[in-house]
Parts: structure tokens; sequence; C-alpha cells
């Protein structure tokens, strides 16, 4: 072992006695700061994911989805719009589609009803295809068991369930019910010749915006959604300052702001004391600076690890179950889902680096003043 | 008397060993990252062609109203939708953030017709 190694070691092992002679106090401090640390990480880890597979999975979403609005509110859309919007030049299909809301009285949750755009996924007559999540709100016990709904009192509509999406895409589907078109129409009341909202294809890519603002000179009553704006809500939902996750790390980073703060306000009479026997017995400056980097290293390197390890297990392990209550809110239906771990060098360095240097920052700038004063005056 | 100068003699030991044992673990989990992306792939690729079929547009992960099930189809330009003033009736609409809006109040002119 080399002069500076041995150095090293002593010195962390004096620090780590000198941590032992409040172990109470320092165990709570590292208790508290993996906490801080965990919370952050999950939020982080959890938010990264969704973003990641939101905009991996909505490449696919509808190019431009066109709605009626009537006095202030959406309204359906005949067919001859949809027409209309299908002779606009650089549109190569335009199609009418028929979804909606369902409010289940039986348990208070909300569906999302919709017909599928591609005729092959469409279920036959008199049956449905649901969301992982409407069997378990339905307390559905037995493979094949057929859903009811209940559109009012005294109504009953039976539906044999063809097939249930999976947790594998419960974050896009867990809410929804398929229907047969001419099913969907009897169900909700809905006339021939009468759409939710109109999707449209646009040859090039490019051309989007210029046929948005061609369609909407052409029907200024109608409201234009493109596939990009759909990722950029959702970018907006999941980024680092807005959405979901200022909610969820914003009181992390309040606590970590006051106890760093606490910390840096000043030294203990008790540290002082030992800072100022320290230097009478012979220790630089440099020393007492070295032994409380250690220190600061021990105590937020140590944290740091634990947070970040548990943070990961509970998002990607666990499914970031701590979360749900939050997200959830008062929906009944919270999707089950399994998120795609995303974790880049650079995001774990910013976690590094956000919660390790303050501490130590906090914990050197009062040794720096207390060590370099008189160790008389400092012990008196 | 002596068991405690030989913990303090070689305290560091087991402390090292520690978060050289936690580093460990993060490295696992890492490497458990890289180990699963393509399965990954290959489950976001199924899903993926599913959005396309089905023609969705917004996760399901808040179902408590329109707003926030569907935040980029939303009718947000309708007025009263809640009570003026009023808290938000559904806890997600705190965690929702409003959409892309439209940058600025004025209005849009096109080229020909662009005030001098």
């Amino acid at each position: 072992m080399t002069p500076w190694l041995r150095r090293q070691r002593a010195l962390a092992d004096y620090t780590l006695a000198a941590l032992a002679r409040r172990r109470g106090k320092n165990a709570a401090l590292v208790a508290v700061y993996a906490l801080v640390v965990f919370a952050l990480a999950s939020a982080m880890f959890f938010a990264a994911a969704l973003r990641h597979e939101t905009t991996q999975v909505l490449q696919d979403a509808p190019e431009i989805t066109v709605q009626k609005i009537l006095m202030g509110r959406q309204d359906l859309v005949p067919a001859a719009t949809v027409e209309k919007i299908a002779g606009i030049r650089g549109v190569t299909r335009a199609e009418g589609r028929l979804w909606g809301y369902f409010y289940d009285r039986t348990n208070g949750a909300n569906y999302t009803v919709m017909v599928p755009g591609d005729k092959a996924m469409e279920p036959p007559a008199g049956s449905v295809a649901l969301g992982e999540g409407i069997p378990r709100a339905r307390g559905f016990t037995w493979d094949g068991a057929p859903l009811f709904l209940s559109r009012f009192e005294g109504d009953l509509q039976k539906f044999e369930v063809v097939r249930t999406f999976t947790r594998a895409s419960g974050l896009m589907t867990s809410d929804l019910v398929l229907m047969n078109g001419a099913d969907f129409r009897a169900f909700f009341g809905i006339p021939e010749g009468l759409y939710t909202d109109v999707v449209a294809r646009v040859r090039n890519p490019r051309e989007v915006d210029t046929v948005v603002a061609k369609a909407g000179a052409l029907m200024p009553e109608m409201r234009f959604v493109t596939r990009a704006a759909i990722q950029r809500s959702y970018q907006k939902l999941f980024s680092w300052r807005e959405g979901l996750l200022a909610a969820l790390i914003g009181a992390a980073v309040l606590a970590f702001v006051i106890f760093a703060a606490e910390k840096a306000s000043g030294l203990s009479a008790e540290e002082t004391r030992e800072i100022g026997i320290l230097k009478a017995v012979g220790w630089d400056t440099r020393d007492i600076i070295a032994m409380k980097l250690w220190e600061g290293a021990l105590v937020s390197g140590g944290a740091f690890l634990i947070g970040t390890v548990a943070g990961f297990a509970h998002v990607f392990f666990f499914g970031g179950t701590l979360f749900a209550p939050v997200l959830k809110g008062w929906a009944v239906l919270y999707p089950e889902f399994d998120l795609a771990p995303q974790v880049d060098g650079v995001q774990l360095l910013s976690l590094a680096l956000l919660t390790t240097l303050p501490y130590v920052a906090a914990t050197l700038v009062p040794i720096w003043r207390t060590a370099s004063a008189d160790p008389d005056a400092v012990m008196r | 008397m002596r068991r405690r100068r030989r913990d303090d003699a070689r305290r560091s030991g087991p402390v090292l060993a520690g978060l050289g044992l936690l580093a460990a673990a993060l490295a696992a989990e890492l490497a458990w990252a890289g180990w699963s992306a393509p399965e990954t792939r290959t489950r976001l690729e199924g899903e993926r062609a599913l959005v396309g079929a089905l023609g969705l547009s917004d996760t399901a992960l808040f179902t408590e109203a329109r707003y926030t099930r569907h935040p980029s189809l939303a009718d947000l330009n309708t007025p009263f939708q809640d009570h003026p003033g009023g808290f938000d009736h559904f806890p997600s609409a705190s965690i929702v953030p409003v959409p892309a809006l439209p940058e600025s109040g004025r209005l849009w002119f096109a080229g020909e017709e662009e005030p001098s």
C-alpha cells in the first residue's frame, strides 16, 4: 500500500470512528438523505421511462385528427365533412372515427369505448375486446366472463369478451372497450353518417403543416391536432420542469434544500471543539479538510448508492407502486404496465451531482472557516 | 477494551465493502437494463403497431376526466368547462399541465392580410 493510500485509509478510519460517536444522529442523517435520493431517483427514472415509452409508441398515433367545434364544444362530424377532408390535396386518406366515454355506474370507472381504426381488429357483433384494467375493475373471476354494461337504470347490455389486452400494452390500452361499428352506434344511439372525429393521413409528412393551414382556411369550424402536437403534449407532461415530475419531486427537492441549508449554516459546538483539539494536537488545515471530505463522501456516496439502487428497483422491478396513489387520484382504473428501463449516463451523473455536490459543499464551507482559525480561539 | 480498539483500528473495512456491494448492485441493475433491451424493443414495437391499428392518441394513465385521459384531444377551448375560479375537481389535473397552447394571444393573419 502506498503511503498516500495508507494515509487515506487512516483518515477514513478516523472519520468513521468520529461518525460512530454520534451513531444515532448520523444513521438518521444517512436514512433521510437516502430517502430524498430515492424519491428523486424514482421520479427521474419513472418520468424518463414514461417519456421514452410514449414517444416511441405514439410515433404511430394518427397523423392529423380533425374535430368539429360547435358553440365552443366538440360535436359529431357528418360524413360529408370526411369526404371534404379526403378531397384536400396532399391527403391520402381520411376516415371518420367512432369513440367516446362510458361511465360505469357499477364501479364508478370511466372507460374509453372505441371502434378500432383497423377493420381487422374489429370484434364481431355482440362482443368486445377489453384493456387489462376492466376485468380487474369489474372483478371478473373466470376467463371468458361476459361484460355487462348498464347505460341507465333497468338497462343491461351483454357483450362477449373475445380478447383481453395484456399489461404489455397496459399504458395505452388499460381502459379500452373495443366494439364493432354497428354495436357502437346502437349502444350510444349515434345515427349513421355521423362520426366522433376524423383522422387524416398525408402523403408527405413534411406537408402536414401546409395541409392543416389549407384545411383550416377551408373549414374554420374544425380543430386540427397533429401528431407532432400530441408528442409535444407528452414531452411536456413528462419533462423535467413541468407536470408529473415537478409534482413528484417538488417536495423532495424542497426538503433537500432545507437540509443542505441547515447543514451549511454552521457547525455544532461539539464539531468545532473537535476541530480545535485536532489542530492543537498537530493536524494541519489540509488534514482536517481531507477528513471532512471523507465524511461528506461517505455520507453522500452511501446515501446516493442506497437511494439510487432502491429507486431503480422501485420503478423497474415493482412498477413504481409508490407513485400509483398519486397518479391515480380519484380514478377507479389505474393501468398496470411494464416500463422499459431507460437510464443513461447523463441522467445518472446529473442525479449524482444534484444530490452529492450540494451536501459536500455544504459541509466543507463552514469547516474551511473553522479549520483555518486559531485552535485556541476555536476551542474557547 | 481490546475489542473496542480493534473496532477503531479497521472500521473502514466493512463500510467500504458495503459501499462496494451497493455499487455492484447498481452496476448489476444497469447491466440488466442493457440485457433486457431487445425484449423491451420487441414489446414497444408491438405496442406501437397496436397504437397505429387502433388509432390511439393518448395514454390511459389518468382516467378521471376527459382532459386528463386525452390531453391532446381535450376541448380546452370550451368555456366554463369547470366552474370559473374553482380548484381542480380532479387531483390528476394538478399533474397534467396545459398542453402546448398558441404562443401569444394575437390573431394570426395570412401574409397578404398582415396589417402594416
